[in-house]
């Protein structure tokens, strides 16, 4: 080693989180960037309590079968004895029902449990799915530019220049009920997000120099995509992806509320809505209320969590 | 025979106006293309083991040449060739490079290394791609090049947010040679960094030199690193080279008034000038260059000549040089 280049190395020990570099930047650790994500996430308390209440909803949905006090699936468990019970009566079998009964002696707290969990597996895998084919596309049109580029993207302008429910609306009409093409509709409705968000992001990152240098080593375009392209434009694109979550949900609650979703044999908060909408001129308001208040507060919940992702992940406000 | 050569390149970078720009230009009678001319007819070599340097005002093309050279663009015309081969096809617009033994070391450190990526991985994933080097013996031979560089073998797992400007240069220099390259292209490779670290990134890059016989081409504008470094340099005005020579006897005897001029620019210490001469005028634009020699509308010594007429590079001594006044002089008649 040569004397002349020694200065470096006082000043960058190897061990670790608190040492600094020569330009004064903090050297973190993954476990480091970690710590440093999560208290800079808990400063917001809205945000935390957001985080602990779709942790809850997440348990009581995902448990339900465990949790809630009756099967809502099982028609044999339902008694029409049952039958529009208010709130906090106690039923035929002996427990409370603490949020009242539907038409068909049903469970209302179970009910929204499943329905719940319904709406969580609708949401997160139309989420998933969206941001898995809005990234191939985004990622595409940014990478290979000229025709293509100008072809993809036009797609997805038309496509954001019409309401998603109204295409959600049309597609489920066209391939039926059930939650497949529900998921289905969900995601050609907003992959379109995804794709523009992934676009406009992989575009400032494919003018950078380590992108041409990646290329002029040579490597593949799929590995420059993939390993280099990819993990640049992911940030923005989590942040997307927990609002869309939120957006699907309420989209499919949408989509059941106007009877083309799911059947009441398999609810959904939106169809458990719906059929108490049927009821809202008598008395039983309870039948809507309740479930649209577990569907606000976890639309909300999201949303607030997602917030407050963005606002740290933001290099404006890190410290 | 000289290792790369470099034969009557030119490159053009041309605006492909949409569809519905071309139809209001076929209604209105206009044109919106454009073309840059950003590299015209230029030819040379580099030998094995040289360092040849690049100097010139930006805009020159000096970075064009060096991306021509890296695989990065395919000239417009004319062709580049390492070992007799050519370094990258185009096919529709775009290039495949189609050697590995040119790798480029860009100027701006902070952009050129993956900000997620951690740098170990940077520096294995080319020669691990192209099978240099097996799964077993990456880890050893990228501690072996980050102390090669003057780093510790250790900071492989560490991302490039962790290093300073100096240090992240050394891991692009390290990048660039597990690809076990012929030639080297510094594309401006320490005009980002401190005065005190540029001499740091320069003592090393002098020091790989000497110990792997390297072959490069130093892109710089900077006159007094080009003389320190280079063997050979050649002085580029918009598009052309103008001189070539041993560093020197360019330094000691330019010919070219263009190299004249710019030598004459350099501020220097101790000789009791209190004022340095800039050239006056402002580069011309590379979409619309001057007729004849470019460098005429700048020059204290133009004639008509130099209006009409472009000069090639040709010998002069042991120079080579681009200027009527070398060669007939630059009035009329003498054409």
């Amino acid at each position: 080693m040569m004397p002349d280049v020694s200065i470096d190395h006082d000043t960058l020990s190897p061990d670790g989180a608190t040492s600094t570099t020569a330009s004064g930047a903090p050297v973190q650790t993954r476990a480091a960037r970690l710590r440093a994500f999560w208290s800079d996430f808990c400063r917001a308390p809205v945000a935390v309590v957001s985080l602990i209440v779709i942790i809850l909803l997440a348990v009581v949905s995902f448990g339900a079968p465990w949790v809630s006090p009756q099967d809502p699936y099982d028609m044999a468990s339902l008694d029409w004895m049952d039958a529009f019970l208010k709130p906090g009566s106690v039923g035929a079998g002996g427990y409370t029902h603490w949020l009242g009964t539907d038409n068909v002696g049903r469970d209302m707290l179970s009910a929204i449990f499943y329905g719940l969990r319904t709406s969580f597996v609708i949401g997160l895998s139309a989420g998933v799915l969206a941001l898995a084919l809005g990234i191939c596309v985004g990622l595409s049109a940014a990478y290979f530019g000229g025709r293509l580029e100008s072809l993809l993207m036009r797609i997805i302008d038309l496509q954001l220049s019409m309401p998603a429910i109204l295409l959600a609306l049309v597609l489920v009409a066209m391939m039926g009920q059930g939650v497949g093409q529900i998921i289905l509709a969900l995601v050609v409705a907003q992959y379109a997000y995804f794709a523009r968000t992934t676009h406009g992001a992989a575009t400032v990152e494919r003018g950078k120099d380590y992108i041409e240098a990646a290329r002029s080593t040579p490597l593949p375009a799929r590995r420059v995509v993939f390993r280099h392209l990819l993990p640049n434009v992911l940030p923005p694109l989590i942040v997307v992806a927990t609002v869309q979550v939120a957006s699907a949900i309420a989209l499919e609650a949408t989509l059941s509320f106007l009877g083309v979703g799911l059947p009441l044999t398999e609810p959904s908060l939106g169809s458990l809505i719906s059929n108490g909408f049927k009821y809202i001129h008598t008395d039983r308001t309870w039948l809507s209320i309740y479930p649209g208040v577990f569907l606000m507060i976890t639309v909300v919940a999201i949303n607030l969590v997602g917030d407050q992702v963005r606002h740290v992940l933001d290099p404006r406000n890190q410290r | 025979m000289s290792l790369l050569t470099v034969s009557g390149v030119s490159k053009r970078f041309e605006n492909a106006p949409g569809p519905i720009t071309r139809l209001a230009d076929r209604l209105t009678g206009q044109d919106s293309r454009r073309t840059v001319h950003a590299l015209s007819d230029v030819s040379l070599s580099v030998a094995q083991g040289e360092v040849l340097g690049l100097v010139g005002e930006s805009g020159c093309g000096k970075s064009t040449l060096g991306r021509l050279v890296s695989g990065i663009y395919a000239p417009s015309d004319g062709d580049i060739r390492l070992h007799g081969q050519p370094v990258a096809t185009e096919h529709r617009g775009s290039v495949t490079k189609t050697t590995t033994r040119v790798q480029m070391i860009h100027q701006d450190p902070f952009a050129s290394l993956d900000p997620r990526m951690r740098v170990g991985e940077t520096i294995a994933e080319g020669p691990r791609q192209h099978g240099l080097w097996s799964a077993s013996e990456a880890a050893q031979n990228t501690r072996d090049l980050l102390e090669q560089v003057g780093l510790e073998g250790a900071y492989a797992d560490r991302l490039p947010h962790q290093f300073s400007g100096g240090q992240r240069q050394r891991i692009a220099i390290a990048r660039a040679l597990a690809m076990q390259p012929d030639l080297l292209v510094l594309d401006e490779a320490v005009a980002s960094l401190d005065v005190s670290i540029q001499a740091q990134v320069l003592n090393l890059f002098m020091d790989l030199r000497k110990r792997l016989g390297l072959t490069a081409i130093f892109i710089s504008h900077d006159l007094g690193v080009v003389r320190h470094v280079c063997d050979r340099v050649a002085i580029m005005y918009l598009g052309r080279v103008v001189e070539m020579g041993s560093a020197e006897t360019l330094y000691a005897n330019p010919q070219h008034p263009y190299t004249r001029a710019l030598l004459a620019s350099v501020p220097t210490l101790g000789t009791g000038r209190a004022a340095f001469h800039p050239i006056k005028g402002e580069i011309p634009s590379p979409l619309n260059p001057p007729s004849g020699c470019a460098f005429h509308p700048r020059c204290p010594h133009a004639g008509p000549r130099c209006h009409a007429e472009v000069r090639m590079l040709s010998d002069i001594g042991t120079q080579q040089s681009a200027c009527h006044l070398h060669h007939g002089g630059t009035s009329e008649e003498a054409a």
